[in-house]
């Protein structure tokens, strides 16, 4: 493994099943100490992405490599330093979940078995780790896949939807989990359908839609690109209405539901000044002035739907 | 999850020379896994009951009736004729049916449990499975053949005693001798099972459903039994597989006729060869898309 390349270099991925193209020229770009999300729709081709990455599944054109080496050429030496699981983690039913790991640590070398009980005791499964998988609820198959995963020391960790299925306490210590083995220095990838999830976890994402990718980069610069909004509160909000729609470079100016809430809008810094003077002029008095970065999912949305009634403009994204 | 600490990342210098398994390790984890299905113990308790039900049923009805197989006749004389009329019958059918029910399994197995993307993201390249896979699939074949000369062996000589026996030339071979006979021919039976566990491990690879994989392997083996009924065919009838089934006869005679054991040796390889390479390309090209 070189030190120097990163954690998963993707070049014009495509994956076409005859006439079906499920991933689009994807390029991906996830560096050393990243925390990855990966996001999109259903079918939007995450999965296939990280099975490509994995070496599970060929790419019909284009190449990736995992810290300078690539799967398919490389074969299991690409996995080197990698760990993680697509869709859910699968394992043999017949077997407990401690033969499961021993198989995996088998399979895995480098002194993985020694590691068996540690990573049991990492994802809170020691006192059913006698039990065969096949019992196991979904929460705790996927406990187990991330003691599968940890087996390998892994240096990159690659996720599908590790939360699904879990309740929320469940969901909880896996976010504290993810956080804590990225603040370890291990690169994360991490796909998922959970919002919040990635706005609290990760600092760089990718959203994929209909196998392209439609954004990626810091999730700061995708929240500062979606658009600085502002709530305003105001001693007459009907009359402040009037006046900010009339103000140059005021956009985007409606009632916040409820009404006592106030109203929203869009505008650059030095617009919300010319309105402050604005409302001054005509008699409102301001009692408060917010600026509002869009949610990651307001985001999402507008990528993948194309607005919600969001200004299309407002997200002027590099693809 | 959160309470108990992380196993932190190996130093890059650990993981620039990992230590790879061997392909023995996964090979001995496919037996492991084996071992631990309840389907496995299914073809080998059956490959054992009907020697045992054989000797049994003899003992009863004590027939000296079988005039149309030399061991037959002789079944009551020595207990060592019993594994030998045995891998007659069993090595017909029965046998190859229980090297398919595993061998088609053995890959279709991982499909239906969605674990091929658990095991082939993990320090072990495609081929080291496939060779595995392969080599547990045909020690499975191997087992059932001598657990059924086992208990043939055993359950005979429990009851007609260890005594010479006479070979199909009407030499008479004394107990010891007979004994290792019935060893070299399960040996060399095994040719024409492996051949017959390669078919299924490809068929395994290739369709990823077991029951498809099984009953495909099976329907070779019949229908090769029916080219060779067919009139006109009879110059491909040495050449099918099925044919080769008794080669491990000619270990019978006196001297021993090597002529059909090498032309069945060559015969499946011509089989077993191009299956098992046609497998490992499958397995090494194929998407694994499922789980």
């Amino acid at each position: 493994m070189s030190d120097e390349a990163p954690p998963v270099r993707a070049r014009g991925l495509v994956k076409r099943y005859k006439e079906v193209l499920a991933v689009d020229h994807i390029d991906l770009n996830v560096d050393h100490g990243d925390v990855y999300g990966f996001l999109g729709p259903n079918g939007a081709g995450k999965t296939t992405t990280l099975r490509m990455a994995l070496g599970l599944i060929t790419p019909t054109e284009g190449s990736v490599q995992l810290f300078g080496r690539d799967p398919l050429r490389d074969g299991a030496r690409a996995l080197q330093g990698v760990a993680g699981f697509v869709e859910a983690p699968r394992f043999y039913p017949y077997l407990t979940a401690r033969k499961n790991l021993e198989l995996l640590a088998a399979l895995d070398g480098d002194g993985a078995s020694g590691r068996i009980d540690e990573v049991l005791a990492t994802v809170e499964l020691s006192p059913r780790a006698g039990h065969k998988v096949g019992g196991y609820s979904h929460g705790m198959r996927q406990r187990l896949g991330i003691a599968a995963a940890l087996l390998r020391r892994p240096q990159l960790l690659i996720l599908d939807e590790p939360a699904t299925g879990l309740d929320p306490a469940g969901m909880r210590d896996m976010r504290e989990l993810i956080r804590r083995l990225a603040g370890e220095g291990i690169t994360v990838l991490l796909s998922s359908h959970q919002l919040p999830e990635v706005q609290e976890l990760c600092d760089r994402v990718a959203i994929v839609d209909s196998g392209r990718v439609v954004y990626e980069g810091a999730l700061a610069d995708l929240r500062r690109q979606g658009g600085a909004g502002y709530r305003l509160h105001t001693t007459d909000d009907t009359r402040a209405l009037e006046v900010a729609r009339a103000q140059p470079g005021v956009e985007h100016v409606i009632d916040a539901h409820p009404p006592a809430h106030g109203l929203v809008f869009q505008a650059q810094e030095r617009d919300v000044g010319e309105l402050s003077l604005a409302l001054a002029a005509a008699g409102i008095g301001i009692l408060a002035l917010t600026p509002e970065l869009a949610t990651l999912e307001d985001l999402f949305f507008r990528l993948t739907e194309g607005g919600n009634g969001a200004n299309p403009q407002a997200l002027e994204v590099a693809v | 999850m959160s309470s108990v600490a992380a196993t932190p990342p190996a130093a890059a210098a650990a993981l620039a020379h990992p230590r790879r398994p061997f392909t023995l390790t996964v090979y001995r984890w496919e037996l492991r896994k084996l071992v631990s299905q309840k389907r496995t113990y299914l073809g080998l308790a059956l490959v054992m009951i009907l020697p045992l039900f054989f000797v049994i049923f003899q003992n009863v009805h004590q027939r000296h009736d079988h005039a149309d197989n030399i061991f037959a006749a002789q079944i009551t004389q020595s207990g060592l004729a019993t594994p030998v009329l045995m891998l007659l019958f069993l090595s017909v059918f029965l046998l190859p049916v229980v090297a398919a029910l595993v061998a088609g399994d053995i890959f279709a197995n991982e499909d239906g449990n969605g674990t091929f993307k658990t095991i082939l993201t993990r320090s072990v390249d495609r081929g080291q499975v496939f060779a595995a896979k392969a080599l547990a699939a045909m020690t499975y074949a191997a087992l059932a053949v001598f657990a059924a000369a086992t208990v043939a062996t055993v359950a005979g000589v429990a009851s007609w005693g260890f005594h010479s026996v006479r070979t199909f030339s009407g030499t008479i071979v004394s107990a010891p001798e007979a004994l290792l006979l019935v060893f070299a021919i399960n040996i060399t039976y095994l040719i024409a099972l492996f051949t017959v566990a390669s078919i299924g491990v490809l068929l395994s690879a290739a369709t990823r459903n077991s029951a498809a994989a099984v009953v495909g392997t099976i329907g070779i083996v019949i229908l090769l039994f029916i080219v060779a009924e067919i009139p006109g065919l009879e110059g491909i009838k040495p050449y099918l597989l099925t044919e080769q089934f008794q080669a491990w006869q000619g270990l019978l005679r006196t001297p021993t006729d090597w002529g059909p054991i090498g032309h069945s040796a060559w015969v499946c390889a011509l089989y077993a060869v191009p299956a098992l390479i046609a497998g490992y390309l499958v397995l090494l090209r194929r998407d694994v898309a499922g789980g």
